[in-house]
C-alpha cells in the first residue's frame, strides 16, 4: 500500500516504523529537515521537506497514487486542512486524523467527507492513553488490558504471581480450578520470548506473563486466579499535569482520590479551573523527595508519572516506589529506555506512541479488521476481523478450527457470536455470544474472531483469512 | 444674544448627563400624576409643579453645559453616580413636601432616599390616609431604584457611548462586573430592565389575582420587586391579613434577590437551567429554605405559635422579607425570641445576589471570602498547594478577592462608625444598632424604636441625615462614594 504520512513527530515515527516492516511504502512529510534525515537514515521510506497543507508538497509527496493519508502533526487544524486538500484536490481514498481536541468526532458532518474536512477516520492518542491508564486502575493487577467486541471482550496481560490458583498447574486443569469463570490462555511469555505450541499440558510458572482472553463481566476473577488480589485504588498521585494528566483526573476525579504534581505555575492555575475542587494541585517537581515525602507518596496506592520528559518519569516512579507506593507507571517515550526498565521496580511502563499504534493499524489491515492492539511493543498483536463469504470465498468460514491454517504461534483466541435470533423474546435479538472455542468448534460467517499473533511477521497471513476471494476454492 | 455656556468646568460633562436624568426623572412623575387623574385627586397641581421644577432645572443644566467638548473619561463615572443619587432624592420629595404640611426637607429627602434605595424605612405615619397617588410615587421610587436610575438611563439615551460602561458598573451592585452580557452596554440594560418589567408585571397580576386591588396591586408589586418594603399601610401586609397575598410576596421577593442577568441569559437560552446550576443562585436559595424552616421550627419550640402551620406561615413570610432585604411585616417580629429577629437581620447583610434589587454585601462576596478562607486552611495542610478560589470553572483574580476583603473591611467600619454616631446622638444601643445595620443594607425596620411596629419618624434630624447617608452608601456599595473622598481622585 502507499502510504502518505503528515508529520514525523513521536506518533509519526512510531505509525512509519510499523508499517515500513510490514511492505507498505511510505512517504513521510514534515517541516524539519534534520528530523527527517534521521528517520530516513533509520527505516526504508522517502521523505519530504514541507508544509502538508499545500496541495504543491501533497504532490510532491505522490498524494495522487497514495492509497492512504495519515495526518498526525501536532496541530488539530494542519491534519484537517490536509485531508481536505487530500480529498478535494487528489481524491485520496482514504484519510485519518490525529485529533486533540475532543470536539471532532467520527461521523460528524463537519468532518465527514461529504461537506466537511474529508476525514475518514480519527485517532486521539491522548485518549487511547488515557483509557490505558484508566484500565489500570480498574484492575490494578493487569499490566494491560485491551477491550474487543465493543468491550464485551477483554484481553487481559497479567504476571503471575506464585501462590495464587493458577499458578503451577496446567492449563487443561483451568476449567476444573476456576469453574465460574470461561477465559482462554493465548499467550505466555517466560523469559521475554513466547512459548510455542500451548496445549492442555503447557503450565503457568511464577514470573510468566499470561495473555488471557475473558469475558468483560469475568475480567476481575481471571486476575484474582493469576495474581491474587489487591485492594482497589483509591489514592492516587499524577505527576505531569499534561494532557493525559488533565484527561485522566477528569474522567476519575469524582470516585477516586487525586494529587497531581505540575511544576508550571500557569499550568497549575489552568489544572485547577479545570478540575473539581476535591483534586489538590500541587506546584513542585515530581523528582522532589521532600515534596513527596510530605505528601505522603508512601500511602498511595498509584503513582502515575505521565511528565513530558522520560527522564522526570521514571526517577519520580522509582523514588514513588522506594517510598512505598503500591503501584507505579511510567510514560516512557524512548524505546531504548523502556527496554532498561523492563523488570525494575517500575510496575509498567507505557508509550503513548505505541499504544495509539494499534488504532491507525486498524485501518490500515487488509480484510475486514475492526480492531487492532499491538502488544508487548509491537512484537505481537491482537486483531479482530469479521469473517463473511462461505466455505468458497473464505478460508475460515464454515470450518472447524482445527481446520484453520493458522502461522505459528497464532491462536484463535475467542469468537463472538450474534445469537440466533429467536423468534420468542424478540427484545433479546440483539444479544451476542462469547465463545471460548476448541478444536470442534466450527466458524460461521457473521462471527467476529480475535486472532493473537505472537510474531508480527505473521500478521500478513492472518490478514489473507479475513479477507473474501471469488477465486479461492 | 448668545446663551452662555460654561464650558470650562472641569465636570462639564458629568452635570449636562444629570440635566439629562432630572429631565428623565421628570418624565417618571407622570405615572403619579395619571393615578391622580384617574382618582380625581386634589394632588394634580403638586405634581405637575414638581414636574415643572424637575425638568426645569434639568433643562438649565443641559443648557449650561452643553457645549462641553469635554469627553467622559471613566473616573467621571463614579461622580456622576454619586451626585446623581445625591441629588434626585431632592426632587423626588418634593411631592411629598409639597402635600404634607410640617414635613421637613430633612424627612422628605430621607423618605426619598429610602424609596430609592429601595430601604423602606419611613417616617411619615398614617399612610392610609394618604392619597393614592402620593403613595404611587412613593412605591414607584422603589421600582426605579431597584434596577437602577442610570442603568435605565444608559438604556435609554445611547449618547452616554463608552462612559455608560462605567456608570453601570459604578451603579450595578456586586463584585464582578467585568462580563457584559451583550457587546454593548446600552443593549445590556435594555435587557435587564425588560426582565424587571417583564417579571414585575407577572407581580402585579399576581396581587391581583390574590385579592388586592389593581392599585394597591401595583404599589406593592414596586415595592415587592424593588426590594423596598414601602407599604401603602401603617400596619404593612398584617392590613391585609392573607395567606395567598403573602404566597405572591414571599415568591416575588424571592424572585428579586436573583441577579437579575441570569433571568436575561435564561430567557436568552429558553431555559431555566443557568439558574438552577448557578452557584450563588443555589446558595440564596438553600439558605432561605434552611432559615425559613429553622425559624418555623424555633417559633413553634418556643412555643409562640400553637400551631405548626401557622409558625410556618409567619416565619417564611418574615424572614423572606428581611432576608431578602424587602422589610414589610406582617406581625411585629420584634416580640419573637430575641434570636429570631436578630438572626433576620443578619442574614439581609449576606443573603441575596449581585445584581439583584436587594442590598448587603452580597452572597457572592461570602461565598468566595468562605472559599478564600477554606483554601488558606488547604495552604497549612499542603504548603506547595496551588488552590486559586473558583466560581463555577473560572479562577477569580486574586485583585478581586483583595476588593473584596477591602469592601468587607468598610462595611464593618462604616458599621461601627455609624451605630457610633448614633448612640453619640442618644439613641438607646438597640435602635442605634439596628438602624445602621437595617440602613446600610437597604433592608429598612430595625428594633427596638424602629422596630416592623415604630418607624424613623422619632430620629432626630441628624440621626437622620445619618441614616440616609447610610442608605446611600449601602446602596451604591461604599465604594464608589467612597472614592470621591480619596485625594488622588482629584488630583489631575
Amino acid at each position: 500500500m502507499n502510504i502518505l504520512i503528515l508529520g514525523a513527530g513521536r506518533v509519526g515515527e512510531s505509525v512509519a516504523e510499523s508499517l515500513v516492516s510490514e511492505n507498505n511504502n511510505i512517504t513521510i512529510v514534515d517541516t524539519d529537515p534534520s528530523r527527517l534525515q534521521e528517520l530516513q537514515a533509520r527505516l526504508d521510506l522517502r521523505v519530504v521537506v514541507g508544509n502538508g497543507i499545500q496541495p504543491s508538497v501533497l504532490e510532491q509527496a505522490g498524494a495522487a497514487d497514495a492509497d492512504m493519508l495519515i495526518a498526525c502533526a501536532a496541530n488539530d487544524e494542519t491534519n484537517l486542512v490536509a485531508c481536505k486538500v487530500a480529498h478535494e484536490r487528489f481524491n485520496l481514498p482514504r484519510t485519518i486524523a490525529r485529533m486533540r481536541s475532543p470536539e471532532f468526532v467520527e461521523n460528524d458532518p463537519l468532518i465527514s467527507r461529504d461537506s466537511g474536512f474529508g476525514v475518514d477516520h480519527i485517532v486521539c492518542p491522548e485518549q487511547i492513553v488515557t483509557d490505558y491508564i484508566e484500565k489500570l486502575i480498574d484492575y490494578p493487577e493487569a499490566l494491560q488490558v485491551l477491550e474487543f467486541a465493543g468491550g464485551m471482550l477483554n484481553l487481559i496481560a497479567v504476571r503471575a504471581i506464585e501462590g495464587s490458583p493458577l499458578v503451577k498447574h496446567r492449563l487443561g486443569e483451568i476449567p476444573s480450578l476456576v469453574p465460574a469463570c470461561e477465559l482462554r490462555v493465548v499467550a505466555i511469555f517466560r523469559n521475554e520470548s513466547v512459548l510455542l505450541d500451548l496445549d492442555g499440558d503447557s503450565t503457568i510458572e511464577h514470573g510468566d506473563e499470561v495473555f488471557v482472553l475473558a469475558a468483560s463481566k469475568d475480567s476481575h476473577d481471571v486476575l484474582v486466579a493469576m495474581h491474587n488480589t489487591s485492594d482497589p485504588v483509591r489514592k492516587l498521585v499524577i505527576a505531569g499535569g499534561g494532557n493525559v494528566g488533565l484527561r485522566l483526573a477528569r474522567s476519575i476525579a469524582n470516585n477516586h482520590r487525586l494529587k497531581m504534581i505540575e511544576p508550571r505555575k500557569p499550568r497549575c492555575e489552568y489544572l485547577a479551573s479545570q478540575l473539581p475542587s476535591q483534586v489538590l494541585i500541587l506546584q513542585g517537581d515530581a523528582t522532589d523527595a521532600r515534596l513527596l515525602e510530605e505528601e505522603r507518596v508512601n500511602e498511595t496506592d498509584m503513582f502515575l508519572a505521565l511528565t513530558n520528559d522520560d527522564e522526570t518519569n521514571i526517577m519520580s516512579a522509582l523514588l514513588a516506589k522506594q517510598m512505598g507506593a503500591a503501584k507505579v507507571l511510567a510514560i516512557v517515550n524512548r524505546k531504548a529506555y523502556a527496554d532498561l526498565v523492563q523488570g525494575t521496580q517500575i510496575d509498567v511502563a507505557l508509550s503513548p506512541a505505541h499504544a495509539a499504534i494499534g488504532s491507525f493499524l486498524t485501518y490500515v489491515r487488509r480484510g475486514n479488521v475492526v480492531a487492532v492492539h499491538s502488544l508487548r511493543r509491537g512484537t505481537a498483536e491482537a486483531l479482530e476481523g469479521i469473517v463473511l463469504g462461505d466455505r468458497k470465498s473464505s478460508r475460515m468460514a464454515q470450518r472447524r478450527v482445527d481446520q484453520i491454517k493458522l502461522p505459528k504461534g497464532a491462536s484463535i483466541g475467542a469468537i463472538v457470536r450474534k445469537q440466533a435470533s429467536d423468534p420468542e423474546d424478540a427484545d433479546q435479538g440483539n444479544a451476542v455470544q462469547v465463545l471460548m472455542p476448541h478444536h470442534d468448534t466450527v466458524i460461521e460467517a457473521g462471527d467476529h474472531v480475535v486472532i493473537f499473533v505472537s510474531n508480527k511477521k505473521d500478521i500478513y497471513l492472518v490478514e489473507k483469512l479475513f479477507q473474501v476471494e471469488a477465486s479461492y476454492l | 444674544m448668545k446663551a452662555i455656556t460654561l464650558t470650562f468646568w472641569p465636570c462639564s460633562a458629568v452635570l449636562t448627563v444629570l440635566g439629562g436624568v432630572l429631565v428623565m426623572f421628570a418624565m417618571t412623575l407622570s405615572i403619579p400624576l395619571i393615578f391622580a387623574l384617574i382618582f380625581q385627586e386634589t394632588t394634580i397641581e403638586l405634581f405637575l409643579q414638581s414636574i415643572a421644577i424637575c425638568a426645569a432645572t434639568g433643562m438649565a443644566l443641559i443648557a449650561l453645559f452643553r457645549g462641553s467638548k469635554k469627553e467622559m473619561i471613566p473616573r467621571d463615572g463614579f461622580m456622576l453616580v454619586v451626585l446623581v443619587w445625591g441629588v434626585l432624592p431632592a426632587f423626588g420629595g418634593l411631592p411629598l413636601m409639597l402635600h404634607i404640611e410640617g414635613l421637613s426637607f430633612t424627612d422628605a429627602y430621607f423618605e426619598s432616599v429610602s424609596a430609592l434605595t429601595t430601604t423602606g424605612a419611613t417616617v411619615i405615619e398614617g399612610l392610609d390616609h394618604l392619597p393614592i397617588s402620593i403613595n404611587v410615587w412613593r412605591h414607584f421610587m422603589v421600582l426605579l431604584g431597584g434596577m437602577g436610575i442610570l442603568v435605565l438611563t444608559v438604556a435609554i439615551l445611547p449618547i452616554l457611548g463608552v462612559g455608560g460602561s462605567q456608570i453601570y458598573k459604578a451603579e450595578t451592585p456586586g463584585p464582578m462586573k467585568e462580563e457584559k452580557l451583550t457587546p454593548r452596554i446600552s443593549e445590556t440594560a435594555r435587557g435587564l430592565w425588560l426582565v424587571y418589567f417583564a417579571i414585575s408585571l407577572a407581580c402585579w397580576l399576581g396581587y391581583w389575582a390574590a385579592g388586592m386591588s389593581w392599585w394597591d396591586g401595583f404599589m406593592h408589586m414596586c415595592s415587592t420587586m424593588g426590594l423596598g418594603g414601602f407599604s401603602a399601610y401603617d400596619a404593612s401586609f398584617a392590613y391585609f391579613d392573607s395567606p395567598a397575598i403573602e404566597i405572591v410576596a414571599i415568591i416575588f421577593m424571592t424572585l428579586a434577590g436573583v441577579n437579575f442577568a441570569l433571568y436575561f441569559i435564561a430567557w436568552r437560552n429558553r431555559s431555566a437551567r443557568v439558574i438552577w446550576t448557578n452557584l450563588e443562585a443555589r446558595s440564596y436559595f438553600y439558605l432561605m429554605l434552611a432559615s425559613v424552616l429553622g425559624i418555623s421550627v424555633f417559633l413553634y419550640v418556643k412555643g409562640v405559635y400553637d400551631d405548626p402551620l401557622t409558625a410556618l406561615r409567619y416565619a417564611a413570610f418574615n424572614v423572606v422579607s428581611i432576608a431578602t432585604t424587602t422589610g414589610y411585616a406582617s406581625t411585629d417580629y420584634a416580640q419573637w425570641p430575641i434570636f429570631a429577629p436578630i438572626y433576620m437581620l443578619l442574614l439581609c447583610g449576606i443573603a441575596t445576589c449581585a445584581g439583584s434589587t436587594g442590598g448587603g454585601i452580597k452572597m457572592i462576596r461570602l461565598i468566595l471570602i468562605l472559599k478564600q478562607a477554606r483554601n488558606e486552611l488547604i495552604r497549612i495542610v499542603h504548603p506547595r498547594a496551588v488552590v486559586p478560589v473558583k466560581f463555577g470553572r473560572s479562577i477569580i483574580e486574586p485583585a478581586v478577592l483583595q476588593s473584596i476583603l477591602g469592601f468587607l473591611v468598610v462595611y464593618l467600619l462604616a458599621i461601627c462608625l455609624g451605630t457610633l454616631v448614633l448612640l453619640f446622638t442618644g439613641l438607646d444601643p438597640v435602635t442605634a444598632f439596628t438602624a445602621v445595620i437595617a440602613s446600610i443594607n437597604n433592608t429598612g425596620p430595625g428594633l427596638g424604636e424602629v422596630g416592623p411596629a415604630g418607624n424613623y419618624k422619632g430620629l432626630s434630624d441628624l440621626q437622620t441625615w445619618v441614616c440616609s447617608s447610610l442608605m446611600l452608601l449601602g446602596r451604591l456599595e461604599l465604594m464608589s462614594v467612597l472614592v470621591l473622598f480619596v485625594p488622588h481622585f482629584w488630583r489631575h
